[in-house]
């Protein structure tokens, strides 16, 4: 199993259980944006966006930069361990699913025997 | 616990594998014991689909499955993930050639569409599954993984460990 260090996936996955945080992280994606481009884009107060982000920093999905009057986000420094915690998830997900569709195959089969019907081949 | 490695786990025969094949690919091969017409019937057929896609581990509930596999025909799954909202997944067939090949679009995403290719091979008396998924660009990659696209949480992903494990040591040799 793949195990990681002292809380920090719980610090993502805390950051990742809110739609908005997920929406930002979409966001940011496609490109650096300002907590007030943020603010706008999601029809939220200045203050209610920069909680949003500070969540997001702690979690290290989000890095700031302030130049000048403007605080500039983008995707952080997480992004590659994440990859691989993601593409672990993903592995989990299909290989769970590819176990339930081999059983789903031999109760076909067996069916398929019991009725009587000519295996299509 | 299962003492296994994640890393022995996807060399062994038989099981899942996943690679990042490009900025925007995504490739998982798995080979299925069974023939491939059952198991492309499996893919296409909604009563059976139905059956598989979600595995009861992972905690959401399909609450509807409509799959019409013909050429420009369309699927819609939705899925009840514990919020107010039902999470649905749609789009169309752009290849259905039994028992070899499938090709569908994945049409709900923000990022643009994501195209899914499965082939189907015989592998001695099974099937040797190709599940490729090509982003429309890098950045919609990086933003599913950086958004964990699929909406699971990790108290989830600990209970499909258990029942891996049990699947482990009940079935698999």
């Amino acid at each position: 199993m793949v195990q990681y260090p002292d809380g920090r996936l719980d610090a993502s996955f805390a950051a990742l259980s809110d739609a908005t945080r997920r929406a930002v992280l979409e966001r940011l994606g496609r490109g650096d944006a300002s907590i007030s481009d943020l603010a706008e884009a999601f029809h939220m107060t200045l203050t209610g966006m920069r909680k949003h982000v500070g969540v997001l920093e702690h979690a290290e999905l989000v890095t700031t930069e302030k130049v000048g009057r403007v605080r500039t986000c983008r995707l952080g420094p997480r992004r590659l361990e994440d990859e691989t915690a993601w593409i672990e998830q993903q592995r989990r997900l299909w290989d769970a699913r590819f176990d339930v569709l081999e059983q789903v195959v031999a109760e076909r089969r067996w069916e398929e025997r019991n009725d009587g019907h000519p295996k299509r081949n | 616990m299962d003492t296994r490695s994640a890393t022995e786990a996807t060399t062994t025969m038989n099981r899942t594998t996943i690679e990042r094949t490009s900025e925007q690919e995504l490739v998982v091969t798995r080979t299925i014991d069974g023939p491939r017409d059952v198991v492309f019937e499996a893919w296409t057929n909604a009563e059976l689909f139905r059956q598989w896609w979600v595995p009861k581990s992972i905690g959401v509930k399909l609450l509807s499955c409509e799959v019409d596999a013909r050429v420009g025909g369309g699927y819609r799954l939705t899925f009840d993930n514990g919020t107010d909202e039902p999470m649905a997944f749609f789009g169309r067939y752009l290849e259905v050639s039994p028992p070899t090949r499938l090709v569908w679009t994945n049409e709900e995403g923000d990022e643009g569409m994501v195209v899914t290719t499965v082939t189907f091979e015989d592998h001695g008396a099974g099937t040797r599954l190709v599940v490729h998924d090509r982003y429309p660009s890098k950045e919609a990659l990086d933003a599913a993984i950086a958004s964990g696209a699929t909406g699971w949480h990790a108290e989830t992903f600990d209970q499909l460990d258990e029942l891996l494990v049990k699947r482990g040591t009940s079935t698999r040799a």
